[in-house]
């Protein structure tokens, strides 16, 4: 039986109850058992956190995490990859179908969740499939991999369905009640590009992403969750031309929730200028304009969530030209401190706020039991240390993957204690 | 003639790599030209070769194909007197999968004073400059710069106006995938030259003109006012969807033949980075013409890599003696 945890002198802060107050909250057989107990109700053989100084928050929740096993070990496994989100703050995960072979069956479902069970990390919940072989041409088997435990259904990162797949899914999806994912991009478009297309890809010589790759994209993406009353989920997504789609149709009462990468709130495509591989993200760092817009719109919540953008690639494959170089980095556990000095160091966004973007509202678009310390539910929790500055170490890493650029810089917001079902996993 | 005296032009000089010209200062371009020039005069007419950098290596590391810019490096090495080694993709260990930078420092560890490198990618030498100890001279990457080219094209300019100060430079035809373009229009600038970028929209990205460019699309209407035309080739092998509908509408829109030097000033010079393709970008009667320098911007390629390695190496051996004194 698991110890009774007591938390105190932190500041509790959960958005799904508008709770941002000194308080203390115990936690009972996994769950969260009273907000400020009497003394006389904690137990004897409590074991007591002192989160002084501290916010004290509903466990993390990310939308897209690439765990890459089976199939690509050398850059991450689901054990690692599952230490590097408690690490980073986060307590549930949700991890993509971009491994070898994909996840398009019952089977694979079943590996990924078993490795997660001993891996004793955050709680990893599997995004199937939307096609099958993640080939975007013939419907994966959704209601079975429903059934084995998928949470929704993506061939993100970096595939695309095509037009009828996605309308046919997302119309078939509706008795699931599930999500479809969709990171959007038009591929014939962004064939061979490595960065934001724009004046800084004109002078280095390098082919780019254009804007309009990923807003031809999202404009196909709304329209069909509007055609087909499906529940589709877009991102993440890194355009002005996205943001003002999203907010369009929103204001219309269009159904459809965004994500963002904190990186691509923080850093812009001249980040390139030192060709350096760790900035080679998708979708890519892009000008200046294109980062104020998105800060903005995570602000106003057209775009709903901030996923970390985990895409771990071994150091061997990030140590090639940017051509040959992979898509990818390791954000897991610099996510919450990107996102926290990129919005609430500028004052752009408030605790509550951020931890409703990362936490509350991701886990409301997967439908988890999480994002909340209300009684009863499941007791994940972040405790965060908001003033702590830090200079990020790759070599500190939990994840295999160490390409990061945020390499020695100083970022603010530290990860003191991670929560999963009332039992303290981990420490920093 | 005698051995020139170039140390004080070495003194004034402290880079230790030449990865582009968009970094360099009016002032370095000066120095680069200006010992290209002396160089070129000491080793013209009974081809002397010069001892300046005897005991010296220079190893060319190309994993793309070339010929005349592979042995104008090497020529240039040999006339200071440096001995040259080769390597190539094809049969080095990046065919058996190493990476280039794995490539590199192997090469560097057999001792080399400079590595000259071409790749197919943007930045490949930025990185190895990084990596190596030794100097690194970008000699084409990918579409970003070709700096020794741009300095030639400087030179053979210089050489014929004097300065290249208020001149007006039209670079015309695939700028979008031209190392030699993105060299030219940063030598030029500094220089100050005027720069006109020409070619079909989808060759010439209108932000050129956000960085202060002036943008064409009809070689007609800017050549009257052209002093040098440079006329980059057609880069079929970089293309992935060809960018206008037929080579026979591209020679009708930008190629330079007879007709258009009617329109041209009378002493206009006609540029080509070579290889030219003959019927494309110009016609026979055009490159073979008087107003054509084709030729002599290739001899004075080897006179800029002459220099370029000059003074890429005084500055490492100032660099490596400061650290000697300082350990």
């Amino acid at each position: 039986m698991k110890k009774p945890l007591l938390i105190e002198n932190g500041t509790l802060i959960d958005p799904s109850q508008n709770l941002n107050r000194g308080g203390r909250i115990l936690m009972v057989d996994g769950v969260f058992a009273t907000v400020d107990p009497s003394d006389g109700d904690i137990p004897q053989d409590c074991e007591v956190i002192d989160a002084g100084g501290c916010l004290v928050t509903p466990g993390l929740v990310d939308l897209g995490v690439e765990l890459r096993e089976p199939g690509f070990e050398e850059d991450e496994t689901v054990l690692s990859g599952s230490h590097a989100a408690l690490a980073g703050g986060y307590t549930s995960i949700l991890a993509a179908s971009s491994t070898d072979p994909v996840i398009d069956s019952h089977g694979a479902v079943e590996f990924v969740r078993q490795k997660a069970t001993e891996a004793r990390g955050a709680r990893v919940y599997v995004v199937g499939c939307l096609s099958k072989g993640r080939s975007g041409k013939q419907m994966a088997e959704l209601g079975l991999l429903s059934e084995a435990g998928a949470v929704a259904f993506s061939d993100a990162p970096r595939a695309a369905p095509s037009d009828a797949l996605l309308k046919r899914a997302l119309e078939y999806c509706r008795m699931l009640g599930r999500p479809i994912f969709d990171s959007p991009e038009v591929p014939e478009l962004a064939l061979g590009g490595v960065m934001h297309d724009g004046q800084v890809s004109l002078v280095l010589g390098l082919k780019g992403l254009p804007t309009e790759a990923e807003d031809l994209a999202v404009a196909r993406d709304v329209r069909l969750a509007e055609a087909t009353d499906g529940r589709l989920h877009v991102g993440p997504v890194s355009t002005m031309g996205a943001v003002d789609m999203l907010r369009r149709v929103k204001s219309r009462g269009v159904v459809v929730t965004a994500s963002v990468c904190p990186h691509n709130l923080m850093l812009s495509d001249a980040a390139m200028r030192s060709y350096e591989s760790r900035f080679k993200v998708h979708p890519p760092l892009r000008s200046p304009r294109h980062v104020a817009t998105l800060c903005q719109a995570v602000k106003d919540k057209t775009i709903d969530a901030i996923q970390s953008g985990h895409m771990p690639r071994s150091r061997e494959k990030m140590m090639n030209d940017l051509d040959q170089s992979p898509f990818g980095i390791s954000s897991l556990e610099t996510a919450l401190a990107t996102a926290a000095t990129a919005l609430v160091r500028t004052g752009t966004l408030d605790w509550i706020e951020l931890i409703d973007r990362m936490s509350t509202r991701p886990a409301q678009i997967a439908s988890l039991d999480a994002g909340t310390l209300g009684i009863g539910r499941p007791a994940d929790v972040t405790i965060i240390d908001p003033n702590a500055g830090w200079k990020v170490d790759p070599s500190q890493f939990r994840s295999t993957c160490i390409s990061t650029p945020f390499a020695g810089m100083e970022l603010i917001g530290r990860v003191r204690h991670t929560i999963v079902g009332g039992e303290l996993r981990f420490s920093g | 003639m005698s051995v020139p005296d170039l140390t004080s032009f070495a003194e004034r000089w402290d880079r230790r790599h030449l990865l582009d010209l968009e970094s360099l200062s009016a002032e370095e371009i000066t120095i680069l030209l200006d010992v290209a020039s002396r160089l070129k005069e000491a080793t013209e007419g009974c081809r002397r070769k010069l001892s300046l950098l005897s005991g010296k290596t220079c190893a060319n590391l190309f994993f793309e194909n070339s010929t005349r810019t592979r042995n104008s490096f090497s020529l240039a090495a040999k006339r200071l007197g440096a001995d040259t080694v080769e390597f190539g993709s094809s049969g080095s260990s990046t065919a058996k999968g190493e990476t280039f930078a794995d490539t590199a420092k192997t090469i560097e560890a057999m001792g080399v004073d400079w590595v000259v490198t071409r790749h197919g990618t943007p930045g490949t030498p930025n990185l190895l400059a990084r990596e190596l100890g030794c100097c690194v001279l970008n000699a084409g990457d990918g579409p970003h710069e070709h700096p020794t080219q741009g300095l030639l094209d400087l030179l053979t300019i210089r050489q014929h106006r004097g300065s290249l100060e208020g001149l007006t430079v039209a670079l015309v035809g695939d700028i979008a995938h031209s190392r030699t373009a993105r060299s030219n229009i940063w030598g030029l600038k500094r220089m100050g030259a005027h720069v006109i970028i020409c070619g079909p929209p989808t060759l010439v990205s209108p932000r050129w003109q956000e960085l202060g460019f002036e943008v064409a699309h009809h070689l007609d209407e800017i050549l009257p006012r052209c002093d040098v035309l440079n006329l980059l080739r057609i880069q079929f092998e970089r293309q992935h969807a060809r960018p206008f509908p037929s080579v026979r509408e591209y020679a009708a829109l930008y190629a330079m033949n007879a007709a258009r030097m009617r329109q041209a000033k009378e002493n206009i010079l006609i540029m080509a980075p070579g290889p030219i393709n003959r019927g494309v970008e110009i016609t026979p009667e055009v490159a073979d013409g008087p107003h054509s320098v084709i030729l002599e911007q290739v001899t004075n390629g080897i006179a800029v890599r002459m220099s370029a390695l000059y003074l890429l190496s005084a500055a490492d051996d100032r660099y490596r003696n400061a650290n000697k004194a300082s350990a």
